[in-house]
């Protein structure tokens, strides 16, 4: 009879500990995340307007029939595959591969500058890489060197400069995942395919990559999720433009809430966005629950 | 010798001749090996020098008085840029907003992660575990999406252009994944030495302070630095919930280098740069020693 009326009290008793961060937690976090399925349904607008009215599926409506947000929905699309799943993760790969044979200093060497840039502050790796596809930038003079063609990779191919930006910028957590992976599988393993007289690129297809895939899936969605949500690297070197060429979902976001004035209808394409996330966030879960 | 081999049976026969080929297959296989480091060095090489020529433009920039978008070595190196930008205004102002509106974030943050950890780390239970699968879910979620909400949230409850509403969002934003962390250096405690903390009546609250959070020194160590590192870095958060250009933090003042001035100094802007960039840097170094480069997926990829 003690121990039934004990139990609960003392197991809140335990949890009690962890209550400033869940108030924490359920005040800046799980509020916003309510407040913007609410918001999503409404008109509400940054100035002018006292009160806001429920409008429905209206702003859904909207953002699928707006070219703009579709255009945005491809442009982020294309940032996520060249830049996450081509970029980051293949180069990444590469690099740890290549680490494994490479002497020491150069091992060191390279590691170090792309981890380097990986740990500066977003917007400074913006204006790094800004300064390197300008017109007047580095990129071009390294082309002319080279006698090749340059031109203005900021307005000509400005979803690819922003794209690249964001391989410079995440390679190096790719390749700490990986370079942990391949640590990770049994000398005797490759040394047995090498023995069989199975070449370096058979061996990574049949061998390796088999062996590692629950980090390259825990890779892809951790990569894909971040680079979901890049906002300040593509705000500093192009501002989504020009002419909206290079605007991704949450440089849309920000210009329909700030330039046009539509919270509501800015926080319908957040909650799209947040439904995507969530969606490989579970994957993700899924992913970690396999391989524990 | 001769008469020996025709007496063997057949299967032995064979043994020294694989002994030999098998010796063949080393040799060319350690001359290909030497043949693959070089590849595998060139090819690293390569890439390290795409990967290094936007930083030796801040490094070389910062330090030209006449810098422009190239990266070239300076004619003369000057520290010009670096006194240009070490007023209070550029320079000092930003960075103690940053330091203040980072630390104090980090503080909330690692203090809330430690206390929560506790219970996750050292009770199982039902709802615990769903707190910590929330928690997982949680770290996974873009927090760039829900700005634009959280900025017309802060507008109604008078939190907007605060330093302490920006704080709060900010530790809360970075807790889930510190909680996760926090939890699985926990777990690295044996239990047993708390329990000796037990019988001598010390409450849990008294044993975590005393016991559990003193020997997870580095653990804590990491949890701090790559929050605030994380912050440090942030933009997007100070730029939707401050407005005031006194309170900026450098992250957002950074951008006064373009806009505002007309023309932009990039000798100075890579001089702020190389500062503000620095102390991340450095606190990057100081824990990656510790815990072998990819300290950030110690937590999140092995669970």
């Amino acid at each position: 009879m003690s121990s039934a009326a004990s139990g609960p009290r003392r197991a809140l008793a335990r949890a009690l500990p962890a209550s400033p961060g869940v108030v924490l937690l359920l005040l800046f976090l799980a509020g916003p995340l309510g407040y913007c399925v609410y918001l999503a349904f409404t008109d509400l607008q940054l100035t002018g307007q006292a009160e806001s009215s429920f409008v429905g599926l209206d702003n859904f409506t909207k953002a699928f029939g707006d070219e703009d947000f579709r255009h945005a929905v491809w442009l982020t699309l294309v940032f996520t595959v060249v830049s996450s799943l081509i970029g980051q993760n293949t180069l990444g790969l590469g690099l740890a591969a290549l680490m494994r044979r490479a002497s020491r200093p150069v091992r060191t060497l390279t590691g170090g500058i792309v981890v380097v840039a990986w740990v500066l502050p977003e917007v400074v790796a913006g204006f790094l890489l800004y300064a390197f596809f300008r017109r007047e930038g580095t990129l071009n003079a390294v082309l002319d060197w080279l006698h090749l063609p340059g031109q203005n990779w900021l307005y000509t191919l400005p979803i690819l400069a922003v794209s690249f930006a964001n391989v410079w910028r995440g390679t190096a957590f790719s390749m700490l995942v990986y370079s942990a992976a391949l640590n990770e599988i049994p000398k005797e393993v490759t040394e047995a395919a090498q023995v069989d007289g199975a070449s370096g690129l058979r061996r990574m297809w049949h061998i390796t990559l088999p062996m590692i895939r629950r980090s390259i899936g825990t890779n892809l969605m951790l990569n894909t999720l971040q680079t979901l949500s890049v906002f300040g690297l593509i705000w500093v070197m192009t501002r989504g433009g020009p002419g909206g060429r290079s605007q991704t979902l949450p440089l849309y976001m920000y210009e329909q809430a700030f330039q046009n004035s539509m919270i509501g209808y800015a926080t319908a394409v957040a909650l799209l966005l947040l439904v995507v996330g969530s969606l490989f966030s579970l994957v993700y879960m899924r992913l970690l629950r396999t391989e524990v | 010798m001769s008469g020996s081999v025709t007496r063997t049976p057949p299967v032995k026969r064979t043994l020294p001749v694989k002994r030999t080929r098998s010796a063949e297959r080393t040799l060319s296989a350690s001359a290909r090996r030497r043949g693959h480091r070089l590849s595998a060095d060139v090819a690293l090489l390569a890439v390290a020098a795409a990967f290094v020529l936007p930083l030796a433009w801040v490094l070389f920039s910062a330090v030209d008085a006449e810098a422009d978008l190239r990266v070239k070595f300076p004619e003369e190196p000057t520290f010009a840029n670096f006194d240009a930008v070490l007023v209070p205004d550029v320079t000092f102002t930003p960075l103690l907003n940053s330091l203040l509106l980072c630390g104090g974030a980090t503080l909330l943050t690692v203090s809330c992660a430690a206390l929560a950890a506790y219970p996750l780390s050292r009770y199982r239970s039902r709802t615990g575990r769903a707190f910590l699968a929330t928690i997982l879910f949680a770290t996974c979620l873009p927090i760039t999406a829900i700005m634009v909400p959280v900025y017309a949230l802060f507008v109604q409850v008078e939190l907007i252009d605060t330093m302490h509403g920006t704080i709060l969002f900010f530790a809360a934003s970075q807790l889930p994944f510190a909680v996760w962390l926090m939890k699985n250096f926990m777990d690295g405690v044996p239990r047993e030495l708390e329990e000796a903390a037990w019988t001598d009546g010390a409450s849990p609250f008294q044993s975590l302070l005393r016991v559990v959070l003193p020997l997870m020194g580095p653990g804590i160590a990491v949890v701090t630095v790559y929050s605030f590192v994380m912050m440090w870095g942030n933009f997007f958060v100070p730029f939707m919930l401050l407005l005031s250009p006194d309170q900026m933090p450098a992250s957002v003042s950074i951008n006064d280098f373009f806009g505002n001035r007309g023309t932009v100094v990039y000798g100075q802007l890579a001089a702020f740069s190389v500062i503000y960039s620095t102390p991340v840097l450095l606190l990057y170094i100081l824990i990656a020693r510790r815990l072998g480069g990819g300290f950030a997926l110690g937590g999140a990829v092995k669970g």
